[in-house]
């Protein structure tokens, strides 16, 4: 099998095992992004020298030591998604206000990442400020589908997902607020898990919408998934909306059969716009599920059709504030030939923020401004109430629901950028899992008729990704979807 | 002309004295180099967090507990957002609309008459930084962002005040209150006490509050009352003259004694405040309160009333000894060592008052222990009283123990061989005056008295002098 379409497992084996060298095995991965980044745009930043001279000194720490007490991510490059702040490499979150931006330390998660040992081989394209679901917002322009490259890959963790799927990234981390890990794994047909909120830190990652926003991996298969969780979970003393409650052992969650797993079907789910192919897909699905040992039964979520309004008031009225900062004053893109300190204000913001951000932060604090605060703000909280609500008693009943990812299959590029409302609804499924605040993933789970991966979701309750892990497991041992890799 | 009730309402920032920022470690240090005192949080860089600095919370808890305030069991962060160069996230963290503390009030005393307060609620919120303009190259402002993450109390009184001396008692009070918790300097000068206070004007009888005028930032108790004076004479002018006040944000020039307009409501900002979603929501349990109320310290108030009835000394005195914390644990400390506490209560208002009023800082200089010990000296007759403000001065100056003072002074003269010496030496001189006073003019023993101080360079014991004098003249 090829070296770049490899899983961490898979690598782990033949570092400890000294098959291959963690220079050689950089040095393979930076010559396949040379080639392939071209068609794909999956980096915004590459950092070649500092990943060759970190794998030189895990090569020589592995010389030094035994093999046995490699963490297991050893010797692994890795691109991670250009929100994570990453010490010393330039941070752009896909922004121009950001261009700039060497920031001086790293988030949580990355630091994690690199204790237990990964290779930075570079920052991965995103829509700006992760806002989008198409990753045409990006300020270093679209990341390309690598099962066609005329498609998009979905976002806002459009860059890494395409990295994923594509073998230039052995697995990543993503950020997801309304579906941006969750709908581009559907899009390109890799495993991409949201966990609970508060279950990974978000410090050192740059705020879009700071309730809903949160770290996760995305990998090629559902073990690596449990890997990278297992890497990045837990507290953070720096985040105080991270929850200190002890990490499983998530690979101890993976087992082949599902005796004794109920399953719900939210009916809201499977309604109209709903691609049929992908409903074809989902119902195989199910049946594949059921002979695996899991019961199935309707779950009804009745407030599903309010999430999408509710999300763009929240969303944007955090973003509002929380891209506040970017003022041209400390750091960042500053305007030229400015005059007075509004001037300053107004032409940095003007000329360093693309087109989507500017529509959030005027819609953000539309909802916040006097007078409509109670109308929307505080109405769309008390939704969201209900949303979680809503999960909270389904999954009384069920260990875990079952729904489709996206409604559609990886769209064409331009197909959905003038009409913001269409594009909104590309995240349908996923959002209201960032409302109620509970872990979502998507698995591969088949292919329509033009070979576009589809994905399948499955969310569980709070701090309950064990049972996601199980149910995606047993399902990907009785398929064979996550082994197709795109022909680049 | 119609008669004007001038009706006035403070909002008290002060500093609380932790010893790190309020969502972060760095230090609160002041008059640092611009920028030392900054990470990356409190530099709000990308991708940064706020972490709550439970001091801070104690702190502002153990104000509203000496305020009678309601401690909120559940209290929330929300942004403040505004637009400033010396704001590094775009948005202050503070409380809006569930403060930690609602309810309280103050007491306290303007010209002997007992007035009370509505404290209407305390909030915390973090401290912008600063700009410099006139730092570097001339054209440029510059921002120092030491104080951005401070954190701070604000403390909003009801409209219940009716003037500006009352406006000045009452922050004298809140000051003292805060400064005896403990959880601030009260130093105006250096910002960490401060105020804005909403002045406006209505007809006598009437129960309608007029249009107000907010007074920003004001740093001494002095330029309170100026401020509120020049703004109520401004304010009764318009009225006079049938114009309308404009309600509107107006600052203090204190170069030269006036209020000046900065911005009217017009311009006034939508801070489009929600919850801070960074941060969770402020649960206050019990036990923690309890422990916090058991733990308040003994308030200025509550001293004075101490001080009235176990030292015996008067009303007056215990105020006064009470003023400023400091000065209380001093008294205190120059009792415990002298016994006296009207001698040390006379002695601390006359003599170390005196000195601190000219701007010394005797209290420093002299430790409390020392000034007890000169006391028991005047009380053994070691030395005169007359003799104890010079030694108080020296122990000042010279920054040595009351002992080596008095050596170096050659202590007080009791020695009644010597003392008859001088009277001997002071009769002979003065044959007219012994002689007017042997035929009954008694009013010259002071005289005599006075010259043998005199000619013993005052250190002759008084009543030493007083007896022989007696015996010699009879």
């Amino acid at each position: 099998m090829e070296l770049a379409h490899l899983t961490l497992f898979e690598i782990h084996q033949k570092i400890k095992a000294k098959e291959i060298s963690c220079q050689e095995i950089t040095a393979a991965q930076l010559k396949r992004i040379e080639k392939l980044n071209a068609q794909l745009n999956a980096f915004i930043t590459l950092c070649p020298e500092k990943a060759m001279a970190r794998a030189q000194e895990l090569d020589q720490h592995l010389a030094k030591n035994p093999a046995s007490d490699l963490p297991p991510l050893f010797g692994v490059p890795m691109g991670l998604k250009d929100i994570f702040l990453t010490e010393g490499v330039r941070t752009t979150c896909a922004s121009k206000i950001l261009g700039d931006y060497i920031p001086p330390y790293n988030s949580t998660a990355v630091q994690k990442l690199l204790n237990a040992g990964i290779i930075l081989t570079g920052k991965l394209n995103m829509d700006e400020f992760a806002m989008g679901s198409s990753n045409e917002t990006s300020h270093f322009g679209p990341c390309k589908n690598p099962w066609d490259l005329n498609r998009v890959p979905g976002g806002s963790s459009g860059g890494s997902a395409s990295a994923v799927s594509s073998g230039i990234s052995y697995a990543t981390l993503g950020t997801d607020t309304g579906g941006s890990i969750r709908q581009p794994a559907s899009l390109t047909s890799i495993v991409g898990l949201k966990p609970t909120y508060g279950r990974v830190s978000r410090y050192g990652v740059i705020a879009f919408a700071s309730s809903l926003d949160q770290v996760g991996p995305m990998a090629k298969d559902v073990r690596d998934c449990a890997l990278m969780l297992q890497t990045i979970a837990g507290y953070d003393p720096k985040d105080s909306t991270s929850v200190n409650q002890p990490v499983p052992n998530y690979l101890a969650a993976l087992k082949k059969d599902l005796k004794g797993i109920r399953l719900g079907i939210p009916q809201e789910y499977f309604a109209e716009g709903l691609d049929p192919e992908i409903e074809k897909s989902l119902q195989q699905a199910l049946q594949t599920l059921k002979e695996l040992g899991a019961t199935v039964k309707p779950v009804q979520l009745p407030h599903t059709e309010y999430g999408v309004p509710t999300y763009y008031i929240l969303a944007p009225a955090e973003a509002s504030s929380n891209l506040a900062r970017y003022d041209g004053v400390r750091y960042g893109f500053r305007a030229k030939n400015i005059e007075t300190l509004l001037d300053l204000y107004e032409q940095s913001k003007t000329q360093g923020f693309g087109s989507e951000v500017k529509r959030r932060i005027m819609l953000g604090s539309y909802v916040l401004s006097a007078g409509y605060y109670d109308a929307y703000y505080l109405k769309a909280q008390k939704v969201r109430t209900l949303i979680r609500q809503d999960f909270l008693n389904a999954l009384k009943e069920v260990d875990a629901l079952v729904t489709p990812t996206s409604p559609t299959c990886a769209f064409k590029l331009g197909e959905k950028t003038d009409d913001p409302l269409k594009m909104y609804l590309s995240d349908i499924y996923t959002i209201n899992v960032n409302l109620a605040g509970l872990p979502g993933m998507c698995v591969p789970c088949g292919f329509n008729s033009q070979n576009l991966p589809i994905g399948m979701q499955l969310i569980a309750g709070p701090f309950a990704e064990e049972k996601l892990f199980h149910v995606a497991f047993a399902y990907e041992q009785a398929t064979v979807w996550h082994k197709r890799r795109p022909t680049l | 002309m119609t008669q004007y009730e001038t009706v006035i309402g403070l909002e008290v920032h002060a500093q609380l004295k932790t010893k790190s920022k309020i969502f972060c470690s760095c230090p609160t240090t002041f008059g640092e180099p611009p920028n030392k005192n900054t990470c990356p949080v409190c530099l709000g860089l990308p991708g940064v967090l706020p972490v709550l600095n439970k001091t801070a919370v104690e702190y502002a808890i153990k104000a509203g507990l000496a305020t009678h305030c309601k401690v909120q069991k559940r209290s929330i962060w929300a942004r403040k957002n505004y637009f400033y160069p010396d704001l590094p996230k775009g948005y202050q963290i503070s409380q809006y609309e569930f403060p930690l503390c609602l309810d309280g009030y103050l007491e306290f005393y303007v010209k002997d008459q007992k007035k009370r307060v509505q404290i209407q609620r305390i909030h915390m919120e973090e401290d912008a930084g600063k700009l410099l303009h006139d730092f570097g190259h001339p054209d440029s402002s510059h921002v120092d962002l030491n104080r951005a993450g401070t954190p701070l109390v604000e403390i909003v009184s009801s409209p219940d005040l009716r003037s500006s001396e009352e406006a000045s008692a009452y922050l004298k009070h809140l000051r003292n209150i805060l400064v005896y918790l403990d959880v601030c300097d009260g130093n105006m000068e250096e910002g960490s006490f401060r105020c804005d206070a909403n002045v406006s004007l209505r007809p006598v009888g009437s129960e309608k509050l007029g249009t107000r005028a907010e007074l920003k930032n004001i740093n001494s108790f002095k330029f309170v009352e100026k401020a509120i004076e020049y703004e109520v004479a401004r304010q009764e002018a318009i009225l006079n003259e049938g114009g309308r006040v404009v309600q509107e944000t107006r600052l203090f020039n204190s170069a030269k004694g006036i209020t000046e307009s900065m911005r009217s409501k017009e311009e006034a900002h939508d801070y489009r405040y929600f919850p801070d979603p960074d941060l969770l929501p402020l649960i206050i349990d019990d036990a923690w309160l309890k422990e916090i109320q058991k733990n308040l310290p003994e308030l200025g108030h509550q001293k004075a009333e101490r001080f009235e009835r176990d030292y015996a000394i008067p009303h007056y005195d215990a105020e006064v000894l009470t003023a400023e914390k400091e000065v209380a644990l001093y008294f205190e400390e120059v009792v415990k060592q002298c016994g006296d506490a009207k001698r040390a209560s006379n002695i601390i208002m006359t003599e170390m008052l005196g000195l601190a009023a000219k701007g010394e800082k005797p209290f420093e200089t002299i430790p409390a222990i020392e000034l007890g010990k000169a006391i028991t000296m005047t009380l053994k007759g070691t030395i005169s009283g007359k003799m104890l403000k010079d030694v108080i001065l020296a122990m000042h100056t010279e920054k040595q123990s009351a002992e080596t003072i008095v050596n170096k002074m050659g202590g007080q003269l009791s020695d009644s061989s010597a003392i008859e010496a001088i009277i001997d030496k002071v009769l002979a001189a003065n044959p007219d005056n012994v002689q007017q006073y042997k035929s009954g003019k008694d009013k010259l023993f002071g005289f005599f008295v006075g010259q043998v101080m005199k000619e013993s360079k005052g250190k002759a014991n008084p009543q030493v002098v007083n007896d022989l004098l007696k015996k010699k003249l009879f």
